[in-house]
């Protein structure tokens, strides 16, 4: 029989297998899909960015001989005992509860190693925890699981987390499977239950509310601790200038690249300004004020190597945190657990149910037997190397542009190769004098 | 007796001399004088001290509070005795929105009334208003024993976890997944015990008992209306 001519099987832009899939998976289930990292949606990001590096009208410095300092103060505007890094990068708030007790003991001596600090999450500090990280910062969540005087006291720097990159405006929710008993009771709920994270603070209802309330945390801990106030990036100059004005000593913008334990997939893609687009309105909030540098600015969301590490030092950083790219270096959705990703119907780098505490790797689950998986020494180790790694990418490119300390770094270094990064960074259009937004058009 | 006033002496100071007390102290009995509504009177105690503010404090007066006796002969302003560990917290006046939020432990007796969210949260402190309470109060409250001899406002108990809620008088409105339950003995025996502990005269079989339906304990599409 002839064959009729046909037309090849076209999918939807609209109705692509993904939303087919989702539909289908929201149709059997009624609930929203939730999940943990961070968006994965492409959004102008640190990639549209270039230096310039120094030529003539720049000089550069020599590599591997001239020195470029990577040290940095955060925590000087009011508190007696401010926390000087080694390293510009540092370790993102992630809960005990949501990582396993070795994860978060591979965290703390990763970030020991490397010189810098790691931070606390829902759920509270752990004595492994405290004991292996020589720089803890504490954070203080609307949930206050966990929380407790001496606790706060034995932090070096208090985090008020206000909002996070991933869901700005938005709590968490934690389900039941992976609430073991340590757990729960760490966060005084029974065992099994969803746990919810509260989206706002209990006992205060705005910035006024917010400065009274960081006195107290003040006269607790002694004015010895550094207050950082963490937001989401969704509004950052305005929020920026209210951290500011209610006392922050440090400023944590946490752009919509940023990672979560486990919320609405809706929420992480569809809430919150991509981090690049995030970071100049913050500068310039810090800067109206009379506070950049003095009010440090810690930049998270995506930050994934050197490269990104001093782009965002050069719009006006001064440090930046990691939470996925710390978790995929001590091991993370590593391809040696390819088969067991296919069994939860899923692959390595794409598996981000953490929720259900199944993980693989044995870094986001409260499971004894999959716990074992991680080895903290050695996922500590590779930490560590890739802090170094990341440290040493930033340098290189720092002396490029002529720089001894990375905080040298600043917007004249770049340009953007796209439109969308030019405007949203501030800097101009590659080969063009030409900043969007700038000069009236 | 240590008499500490506010007119003369720093905030800073003062709470340094308080945090400074230990177990051993013989330091005992302190007095506060001249508040006038200062924020953060008392905060951060960590001893079996008693500390009597004489007047009206302003923010997180006694905030996380451990071991101490806090006596307020006035009025507290917002968020009285926040995440308290352990001690005695007493307010002769009224308590403004946010009191005893996410406190762990101990005990805090308001003898004029909350306002809005008393008890928000709370994770295991016993609170005993004498008067009347506000709307949202409760909410989230995971564990502890809230009693209200008065009336309480909208929503009591609004996603209530494992605390326990007893009130006299009428109840505007129970928030999402809290119902009235059935007092059983040892509820009676709890709030015997929480009422003497506090001073308060009232019948413990003049109290209704509310806590959580636990529906919403694990995500259910057909409970979303709740939500």
């Amino acid at each position: 029989m002839e064959s009729t001519p046909q037309t090849l099987p076209r999918d939807s832009w609209t109705f692509s297998p993904e939303i087919n899939a989702e539909i289908r998976r929201a149709a059997d289930t009624g609930i929203y899909d939730i999940r943990g990292g961070g968006a994965k949606r492409k959004v102008p990001h640190f990639d549209d960015l270039l230096f310039l590096g120094a030529s003539i009208s720049r000089y550069p410095l020599e590599g591997y001989r001239e020195k470029c300092d990577t040290s940095v103060l955060l925590g000087t505007r009011f508190a007696k005992k401010p926390i000087k890094l080694k390293i510009p990068i540092t370790i993102a708030g992630m809960s005990f509860g949501a990582l396993s007790g070795p994860a978060k003991e591979a965290l703390g001596r990763g970030a020991t190693l490397a010189g810098t600090s790691t931070t606390t999450g829902d759920g509270g500090m752990t004595d492994e925890e405290r004991g292996h990280s020589e720089k803890l910062v504490y954070q203080y969540l609307p949930s206050r699981y966990g929380m407790n005087p001496d606790d706060l006291r034995r932090a070096d720097a208090i985090e008020i987390v206000v909002g996070q990159g991933a869901k700005p405006g938005g709590g968490g929710m934690l389900l039941g499977q992976k609430i073991t008993e340590r757990v729960a009771n760490m966060r005084n709920l029974p065992v099994g239950i969803d746990q919810r994270s509260a989206c706002r603070h209990p006992d205060w209802t705005g910035p006024d509310d917010l400065e009274i309330k960081i006195l107290e945390l003040r006269e607790i801990t002694n004015w010895e601790k550094p207050i950082y106030i963490k937001i989401g990036g969704a509004r950052p100059y305005y929020d920026t200038a209210l951290a500011v004005k209610a006392g922050a000593d440090v400023v944590v913008l946490d752009g919509m690249q940023g990672g979560t334990a486990a919320t609405q997939d809706v929420f992480i893609e569809n809430v919150g300004q991509p981090t690049l687009a995030c970071i100049r309105p913050a500068v310039k909030a810090l800067q109206d004020l009379g506070m950049h540098r003095k009010v440090q600015l810690v930049v998270s969301g995506g930050i994934r190597g050197g490269a990104d590490v001093a782009k965002a030092l050069a719009l006006g950083a001064d440090a930046v945190a990691i939470g996925t790219a710390a978790l995929i270096a001590i091991g993370e959705n590593d391809p040696k657990w390819a088969a067991e990703y296919t069994k939860l119907g899923t692959t390595a780098d794409a598996y981000d149910d953490w929720h259900e505490g199944k993980d693989p790797a044995g870094i986001t689950t409260q499971d004894p037997e999959l716990m074992k998986r991680l080895d903290p020494l050695e996922a500590a180790r590779r930490l560590r190397n890739y802090l170094a790694v990341m440290t040493l990418e930033c340098q290189t490119i720092a002396r490029a542009c002529g720089k001894s300390h990375v905080h040298n770094l600043e917007p004249e270094d770049l340009c953007a190769l796209t439109i969308e990064a030019a405007a949203m960074a501030g800097v101009p259009l590659t080969g063009t004098n030409w900043i969007p937004g700038q000069n009236g058009f | 007796m240590q008499t500490v006033d506010l007119a003369t002496t720093t905030l800073r100071d003062l709470n340094v001399a308080l945090q400074g007390q230990s177990v051993s102290s013989n330091q005992t009995r302190w007095e506060v004088l001249n508040p006038k509504g200062a924020h953060a009177i008392a905060v951060g105690l960590d001893a079996p001290i008693e500390v009597t503010v004489k007047g009206s404090t302003g923010y997180y007066c006694a905030g996380m509070n451990k071991q101490a006796t806090i006596h307020v002969t006035g009025s507290a302003g917002p968020g009285v005795a926040e995440n308290m560990m352990s001690g005695t917290v007493v307010i002769e006046g009224d308590a403004s929105q946010y009191a005893g939020a996410t406190g762990h432990g101990g005990l805090l007796v308001v003898k004029g009334n909350a306002s809005s969210r008393c008890g928000i949260s709370m994770k295991g402190i016993d609170i005993v208003v004498f008067g009347n309470i506000g709307h949202m109060s409760a909410f989230m409250a995971q564990s502890g024993n809230l009693v209200v001899l008065g009336d309480a406002g909208d929503a009591l108990g609004d996603s209530l976890y494992e605390a326990r809620l007893f009130v006299r008088g009428s109840v505007k409105s129970l928030g999402s997944d809290c119902v009235e339950k059935e007092m059983r003995p040892e509820h009676l025996e709890i709030l015997r015990a929480l009422l003497e502990r506090s001073g308060a005269d009232a019948d413990p079989s003049e109290f209704k008992r509310y806590g959580s339906a636990r529906q919403l304990y694990n995500f259910h599409v057909d409970h979303a209306g709740a939500y």
